[in-house]
């Protein structure tokens, strides 16, 4: 018998994005001779002071700190060189990636250092026997992909941020994205890494390893994946890659409830088995979102309350094909969907996929989005936005669900014309809440950053937090890398 | 008015393509295929003209292999009421030509009595554009090519606009006549389900080349196909005078 206890929630006193924590005071400012001491083992390029608006503000625009400099290494050595000076002398640092992030984690807070890796992307070796990649975190995801697609090859994960979210960023947010219910997560990737730790050596380690099984240790690479750059920074990925499927197919499919949604999932798992790699949810306020504000046309001809996006990929287009169209026929013989269209060139599948992709960037056309990303078991699921529709009522101006039902992962998106504090008041904690007591996770893949840091206990023991505080003292002694966030 | 519309199965836009080692032509074995766009955009002026009761029947077209009925029948679920198939092998297929493709169109045409063939102007994978005019030359009749407006001129003719170098062109042409597709037409419809379902119903026709008595020698003799030459990496320059003593230098300026 399952015994669930409720955890202890704390209210937090602290609001939604305005969550400005105090700047610590144990950490020393940027002087003149830092800059210096920087450039001196650096270059003079790899120091920028001025025009770095774009590392420090976020993605969605809702999070800006000052910031002081940007430092560009360009190799493990200078970051290490960088970590030690900043250790020992009480400096706070981001490491930053491709500023994709959508919880405020990887820009400054105050005047934190911010270290780009952009400049750490040189080194590219695979192996394409075993499908082994090893390469420098700095590499832009799209570009990896590029690059192995010559081989026959392609990364196990894709998301819409890949044109530059780089491959160090992904590992340490353990990025999920569309086709997580093929390949699994990158806890089934992740070989080895290469980190720096925050401590007054700029301790250089090699965890983990280039071969595809290594029991001799505990699996301390897979510690990084989600630490959101609060344990080292990340200089080079080992991991696993797939190879690229010959066949895609695409299905968008209209749906009336979102019990026949599940059905299809069910039928999907059951006669696409091993080709399935991609089921994805809109309904119908994000079609209508996407047509009012991006001007982007639904696929099929009636609206429908619900839409999935299903995508088969395989080796064999015959092979795939005839099981395309077994599971389409049966899912209209058994009147699981009102209408679907099977897209017949790559130009209608890309069509499909435009609509699932833009669907962030239409709801930023309202103004102001809350918004999220979380997990709950499928019967409650589309129950969040019910729930949340009621609750909210005319102050919210779209209430626009989205997401990868095959993983359970809703991207619930709240838009009012501009911040409006009545409505965060009725959003929070009430909506993480329910998501914890309904069996749910406050953040399913894009952590917790600033954003959600607040709620960060929701779900989880005290034990388990006292835990991982310890685990991030030994990593990061003098606290100096990303602070203000996640933990 | 009867309209034939003639759809071409093409390797999908979208593709890498790669030449074969034996250079005799490009990779097809194994690669995604689909309806030629401009054919997709033919076939749904076809269909639209019925909708609104202009055209009385839409007959869709391929010559081409075995798989060219895939292409069919999703002529077929977008809206054509029939299809012909006019079968040769996946070898005479890879030398087929415009000119074959003309006198087999031309073949259906007296055979079914058509008011109107409509096609893409030009196939994505030889960009030949030819067999359009070439069957309007073959039949006779006036000939609409890169069409981007159809509308009814009344008395027996249709008005055409089409994109041409210098801007658009309206010309009126009188029914029987050969039109040909370009891309602002129109955007083609997707096969919904329902219809990919019903149009497993409708007749699609199967005739083998030599039935049609149309001769397809191969007129050309493809010698080689390579890939264009791998350009050559750029150079930046720090400055104007730089950059004019380098043109300078290659022979673009005089010095």
């Amino acid at each position: 018998m399952f015994l669930k206890i409720l955890p202890r929630i704390r209210r937090p006193t602290r609001s939604y994005a305005a969550v400005l924590a105090a700047r610590h005071e144990g950490f020393a400012k940027v002087m003149q001779s830092d800059l210096m001491a920087f450039e001196n083992f650096l270059g003079q390029d790899a120091v920028k002071k001025d025009d770095i608006t774009n590392h420090t503000t976020d993605w969605t625009g809702q999070f800006k700190g000052p910031g002081s400099v940007v430092l560009y290494p360009k190799s493990t050595e200078e970051v290490s060189a960088i970590l030690a000076y900043c250790s020992k002398n009480k400096l706070a640092v981001v490491p930053q990636g491709g500023n994709t992030g959508l919880v405020g984690g990887s820009i400054p807070v105050h005047d934190e250092v911010v270290i780009s890796m952009n400049k750490i992307n040189k080194q590219f070796s695979f192996d394409d026997t075993m499908g082994i990649l090893k390469c420098d975190s700095g590499f832009i995801l799209e570009d990896l992909d590029n690059k192995l697609a010559k081989l026959g090859y392609m990364m196990p994960f894709d998301l819409g941020a890949k044109g530059s979210c780089q491959i160090g960023g992904n590992i340490a947010t353990c990025a999920g994205g569309i086709r997580l219910i093929r390949y699994g997560s990158l806890h089934a990737h992740l070989l080895g890494l290469t980190v720096v730790l925050p401590d007054e050596h700029g301790t250089v380690l090699h965890l983990g390893s280039s071969i595809r099984k290594d029991n001799t240790t505990l699996h301390t690479p897979h510690l990084f994946l989600g630490s959101e750059g609060q344990l080292g920074v990340i200089t080079s990925v080992t991991m696993t890659a797939v190879p690229k499927p010959k066949s895609v197919q695409s299905a968008m499919l209209g749906i009336e409830s979102f019990k026949k949604c599940c059905e299809v999932l069910k039928l999907a798992k059951s006669s696409l088995t091993e080709i399935l790699s991609s089921f994805e949810l809109l309904d119908d306020a994000t079609m209508e979102c996407l047509k009012t504000n991006l001007g982007l046309h639904p696929v099929l001809n009636a609206p429908t309350p619900f839409s999935i996006l299903v995508e088969t990929s395989g080796s064999n287009e015959d092979h795939d094909m005839e099981k395309m169209s077994a599971f389409l026929d049966e899912c209209l013989s058994k009147n699981l969907i009102i209408d679907g269209v099977l897209a017949g060139s790559s130009a209608e599948a890309t069509k499909m996929w435009q609509l699932r992709e833009s669907a962030p960037l239409a709801v930023t056309r309202d103004g102001y989005v809350y918004k999220h990303d979380v997990s709950l078991p499928l019967e409650n699921y589309y129950e969040l936005t019910n729930v949340m529709k009621e609750r909210c009522g005319s102050l919210a101006k779209r209430i626009v669900t989205y997401g990868h039902l095959g993983d359970g992962n809703t991207h619930l998106n709240i838009t009012s014309e501009k911040h409006n504090e009545e409505l965060e008041k009725l959003l929070y904690p009430f909506l993480y809440e329910w998501v914890v007591d309904h069996g749910g996770s406050i953040s399913a893949e894009h952590g917790i950053g600033q954003l959600k840091l607040p709620y960060s206990t929701f779900g989880k023991d005290p034990e388990e937090r006292l835990l991982t505080k310890k685990l991030k003292n030994i990593f990061d002694p003098n606290g100096i890398l990303n602070p203000y966030k996640t933990i | 008015m009867k309209i034939l519309v003639g759809v071409k199965r093409v390797v999908d836009y979208a593709v890498k393509i790669r030449v074969k080692p034996d250079r005799s032509g490009v990779v097809t074995e194994g690669v995604q295929h689909s309806m030629n766009p401009f054919d997709e955009i033919a076939l749904e002026e076809a269909v639209k003209l019925k909708e609104k009761k202009l055209a009385t029947e839409v007959v869709a077209f391929s010559l081409g292999g075995p798989k060219s009925a895939e292409v069919l029948r999703t002529a077929l679920a977008k809206g054509a009421d029939k299809a012909v198939h006019v079968q040769v092998t996946d070898a005479e297929a890879g030398k087929l030509e415009s000119f074959h493709v003309a006198k087999a169109l031309q073949k259906i045409v007296e055979q079914e009595k058509f008011d109107a063939v409509f096609l893409g102007k030009q196939a994505i994978d030889d960009d030949s554009s030819q067999t359009a005019p070439i069957l309007a030359g073959l039949l006779e009749w006036p000939q609409a090519l890169y069409a981007s407006k159809v509308e009814d001129a009344g008395a027996g003719h249709m008005k055409v606009t089409r994109e041409i170098d210098g801007g658009l062109d309206t010309i009126k042409v009188k029914v029987p006549f050969v039109l040909s597709a370009d891309l602002r037409l129109n955007e083609p419809r997707y096969a919904t389900l329902p219809n990919i379902m019903k149009a497993k119903k409708k007749p699609l026709k199967n005739i083998p080349i030599k039935d049609l008595n149309v001769d397809i020698t191969p007129q050309t003799e493809t010698l080689e196909v390579t890939e264009p030459p791998v350009r050559q990496a750029g150079g930046f320059v720090d400055d104007v005078s730089a950059l004019v003593a380098k043109l300078k230098e290659k022979g673009f300026v005089k010095a």
